[in-house]
């Protein structure tokens, strides 16, 4: 069974993927801030993480960065969920790393997990 | 009423109660205030030179003139940042307020998921509908959103136009593809006509990819069952020409010379869908125009719309 971290400061959004990706056989994991997010990415390597750009103590970029600076963590896939759409945000997303950028508001659940599919195929 | 309007324009004063700037703050009226000061200073300056020859007495108003000025001038500058500031808080406000809007909305959306993947077949007609109502009016907040955010940008020059080169044939292919599923639940069939070597042009991709979105998207949500879209693209001279043809509901007479107004929708319309906005031909035709190009469209009420554009390969 793969392993999706998911880093998102929203409780409601949290359950919702939380159980939605639990119902398609996923396991997931989620973490609230930048720091924990970090931190549960060495402790359990999930197979992908679903990152938001908006988060405490440590915000999504610096998450990314760091993330991809470390030959450990580098390879885990990213899809960055975020609620910003400035068209810098995304490129700075997509040049940081992150393997796609996913504005929430805009996409119904399963789309999310279809994009999730395709990427863990 | 023209008059009004005239006057109004003429009115210095009217750009800055509207940002509730105070006189001594406002621009317009302090940049004559320095001309008629200095005018005035001249005069005196003859005046007084005629009848004290001393030279110090005109050393004495020559300082006395530059230091009202450059008090002016401090004033000027002043009002220039507060007019600056206020500009950036509405931009500023439209982002924040977007980006806020979006969490609870993205809340509803992906709740309203979440007991969708649940046993649907254990839930009366009635629980369905009420859901799917839900989740219409819920999208229709999150398109309300995505347009204001697109205007404020336009409005605000701030939509980044970036300009590169571009082939709408490859990108309306891109487009097309993500509407496969819309126009099969729909029953319609879209076609694409392309003439043989159009030049790529050199516009910002994001917004004329927002056209195409917007155009397509109108062509068959307002196509009843059976529809056909015939999409064309051509090119004349240095201009390319798209045409979105649809045989669809139609603009009825009296709605046609609004259809390109902000937050306009024909009652044609509003019975087809309800998730409209009013604004994307509103936005489609302000990037078009950014990209010094023309829309305008054909409709009869029954028979269909062809809404076209041109824009110039530079």
């Amino acid at each position: 069974m793969k392993t999706i971290l998911f880093i998102e400061d929203e409780p409601t959004l949290q359950k919702a993927v939380g159980r939605f990706l639990e119902k398609e056989g996923y396991n997931v994991k989620t973490a609230l801030d930048g720091e924990s997010g970090l931190d549960m990415v060495k402790k359990i390597k999930p197979n992908l993480i679903l990152l938001d750009l908006i988060l405490p103590k440590k915000d999504g970029f610096e998450v990314l960065a760091e993330l991809k600076q470390d030959p450990k963590t580098a390879n885990i896939p990213v899809i960055v969920l975020t609620n910003l759409e400035g068209s810098d945000d995304v490129e700075k997303a997509l040049s940081l790393g992150a393997t796609t950028y996913l504005v929430k508001a805009n996409y119904n659940l399963d789309e999310v997990v279809q994009r999730i599919k395709e990427i863990l195929k | 009423m023209d008059i009004k309007k005239l006057r109004h324009q003429l009115n210095p004063f009217a750009q800055c109660t509207k940002y509730h700037l105070s006189l001594w703050q406002c621009p317009s009226f302090l940049f004559p205030l320095t001309g008629l000061v200095t005018i005035l200073a001249m005069v005196s300056t003859y005046l007084i030179a005629a009848r004290y020859t001393q030279p110090e007495i005109v050393a004495l108003i020559v300082i006395a003139v530059t230091a009202v000025l450059v008090i002016i001038g401090y004033l000027v500058i002043q009002g220039f940042e507060q007019l600056a500031q206020a500009n950036q808080m509405k931009t500023e406000f439209v982002s924040i307020a977007s980006h806020q809007l979006r969490t609870p909305l993205t809340g509803i959306k992906w709740m309203v998921d979440l007991i969708m993947q649940q046993q649907t077949k254990s839930f009366t007609k009635d629980q369905l509908e009420t859901l799917g109502s839900i989740r219409e009016n819920n999208q229709r907040m999150i398109n309300l959103v995505n347009d204001l955010l697109d205007l404020s940008r336009l409005e605000q020059g701030r939509f980044i136009f970036k300009p590169e080169a571009i082939h709408l044939d490859k990108l309306l292919k891109e487009i097309l593809k993500e509407y496969t599923s819309l126009a099969k639940a729909s029953n319609t069939k879209i076609s694409l006509e392309l003439e043989a070597n159009i030049p790529p042009v050199i516009k910002d991709k994001r917004g004329l990819g927002l056209v195409l979105h917007n155009l397509i998207d109108n062509a068959i949500r307002y196509t009843k069952e059976q529809g056909r879209v015939k999409i064309k693209l051509s090119s004349k001279g240095n201009l390319v020409r798209c045409e979105v043809k649809d045989n669809g509901v139609g603009i009825p007479a009296e709605d046609q010379k609004k259809i390109f107004q902000k937050f306009f929708r024909s009652q044609n319309a509003l019975k087809y869908q309800t998730e409209g906005t009013g604004l994307g031909l509103f936005i489609a035709k302000s990037i078009i125009k950014a990209s010094k190009g023309k829309m305008e469209f054909w409709s009869k009420e029954g028979q269909g719309s062809t809404f076209w554009f041109e824009i110039p390969v530079k």
